[in-house]
């Protein structure tokens, strides 16, 4: 039997107006545990302008964004396959790069 | 060389209207306005930080829509339009410009936005990075890939220009809306007779210096830019990485123009409006440099298709000037005398209101200028 898993997205300050003005977005999986890729493709059906400044079309990550779960960079760890335990939070910050 | 083709019919009076410039930089969009041609005020900028490849004003439909195509480092490209003249923008919530799943492409960077047939006011037409051509019907809100151009056979082999592998001029023909051309840097011209079902690469008499036996390459052009005559529509001029060329039967063959000395090097080509055999370029020294020749920042206008070139300085620095203006850099207002108005790297943005015979500086300060398009609309 799968339990849905509420997975709170905490999004950065430049990405707010596409966020629906808020801090945090609550986000539903339907399996859990989840993974990354779960909770993104959970956040492209509730906001998708949201989701796809963190993926691209073709659901990779873009280079200049850093996803977390809890304190772990998911490049640090597997990837969108990297999975959440209940409770944990994903945040989306923008890397430190540009010009 | 003489024509005998029909001007096209100029935009309506500028005094009836305001004009106004689109001035895409790296670091957003700003908007210069007037009522006379002649002060302009400035606002922005509207997406900070972004850089604004292509923006667009498109007038057809009784209606003034106007695009812009960003893109962030960080969050990647995005497409918004304006119903108010840039007072608001409206980005869709589901992405309006994609890559759909089985090209396993994603969309880089939005390079050209063209409004397609005057009487088809809900065509437009995006050329982007990868390169490739998109169709939309419905106004922008959604577009389509033009399957016949992405799976062209040369496709694979494509080499990207110095900007990347981009989809940067699109034309549609005045009469015939099947006909379509596009260029693409660095695989150079294609054309299509059916709407884009099919494609052929049309090069032939563009050669390509830095290739053994360029002389007869079939595609692998780095075409920075294409313009199409007022007058002719079968006549377009192209400025070429090395050279600029002309081509009297819509893009099918291309000779080169009589040269400019020491310029063969420059990124926009624009055609006038409204005379026929009218067209202008701002060539760069060398591909090294790419910057104006001698400090002096020349306009050169030919009257006679591209058989003579006239330098046009009047206005224009002429000492210690070292400008860049990038392929999209460089356009007209549409309207007759012509609005002509470019903007360099360097964050300028000079105008002219007498088709060139005078110049003035109507922004300065500004980050690097990457597009600039001009119109009139109703105020």
């Amino acid at each position: 039997m799968t339990v849905p898993m509420l997975v709170r997205v905490r999004v950065p300050t430049q990405l707010r107006d596409v966020a629906g003005g808020t801090r945090a977005v609550d986000v539903e999986v339907a399996t859990a545990p989840a993974t990354v890729a779960d909770v993104l493709d959970a956040l492209a059906r509730l906001r998708p302008a949201l989701e796809r400044r963190v993926r691209d079309e073709q659901g990779r990550v873009r280079q200049h964004v850093n996803v977390f779960v809890g304190a772990d960079n998911i490049r640090d760890r597997d990837g969108t396959a990297t999975p959440l335990r209940p409770g944990e939070e994903l945040s989306i910050v923008p890397a430190v790069s540009g010009g | 060389m003489a024509t005998t083709a029909q001007p096209r019919q100029p935009h309506p009076p500028a005094a009836t209207t305001d004009t106004v410039v689109l001035v895409g930089t790296t670091k957003g969009l700003f908007t210069l306005r007037s009522a006379d041609r002649d002060g302009f005020a400035l606002a922005g900028p509207d997406f900070p930080g972004e850089e604004v490849y292509a923006t667009c004003i498109d007038t057809r439909g009784g209606r003034t829509r106007l695009f812009a195509g960003s893109v962030s480092n960080h969050w990647g490209p995005v497409l918004r339009r304006s119903d108010d003249l840039g007072a608001t923008w409206t980005e869709d919530e589901r992405a309006a410009l994609h890559f759909p799943a089985d090209s396993e492409a994603a969309l880089a960077r939005i390079w050209q936005l063209t409004p397609g047939p005057v009487d088809e006011p809900d065509v437009v037409y995006a050329g982007v990075e990868p390169a490739a051509l998109f169709r939309s019907d419905d106004g922008g809100r959604t577009f389509s890939l033009v399957r016949g151009l992405w799976d062209h056979p040369h496709r694979p082999r494509w080499e990207p220009g110095g900007g990347g592998l981009c989809l940067h001029t699109v034309l549609v023909h005045p009469t015939d809306p099947r006909r379509l051309l596009v260029a693409i840097s660095a695989a150079g011209v294609y054309r299509s007779e059916d709407g884009g079902a099919t494609w052929e690469a049309a090069n032939r008499g563009i050669a390509v210096p830095w290739v053994p036996e360029g002389e007869d390459l079939e595609f692998g052009q780095c075409v920075h830019k294409v313009a199409r005559d007022a007058g002719d529509p079968e006549r377009l001029y192209l400025q070429h990485h090395g050279g600029i060329f002309r081509s009297d039967d819509g893009g099918r063959t291309w000779q080169p123009m009589t040269g400019i000395a020491g310029m063969d090097f420059g990124f926009p080509v624009v055609a006038h409006p409204t005379r026929p055999g009218i067209a202008y370029l701002l060539p760069l020294e060398s591909d090294a440099f790419r910057c104006t020749p001698g400090g002096r920042c020349v306009v050169w206008r030919t009257t006679d298709a591209g058989a003579s070139w006239q330098p046009l300085t009047t206005g224009l620095p002429q000492e210690h000037a070292h400008l860049t203006v990038l392929r999209d850099g460089f356009t007209t207002d549409g309207c007759d005398p012509a609005g002509l108005y470019f903007g360099t790297r360097t964050g300028e943005v000079y105008g002219s209101t007498d088709d060139g015979e005078t110049w003035r500086l109507i922004a300065h300060h500004l980050p690097p200028v990457l597009s600039v398009r001009a119109a009139p609309v109703v105020g």
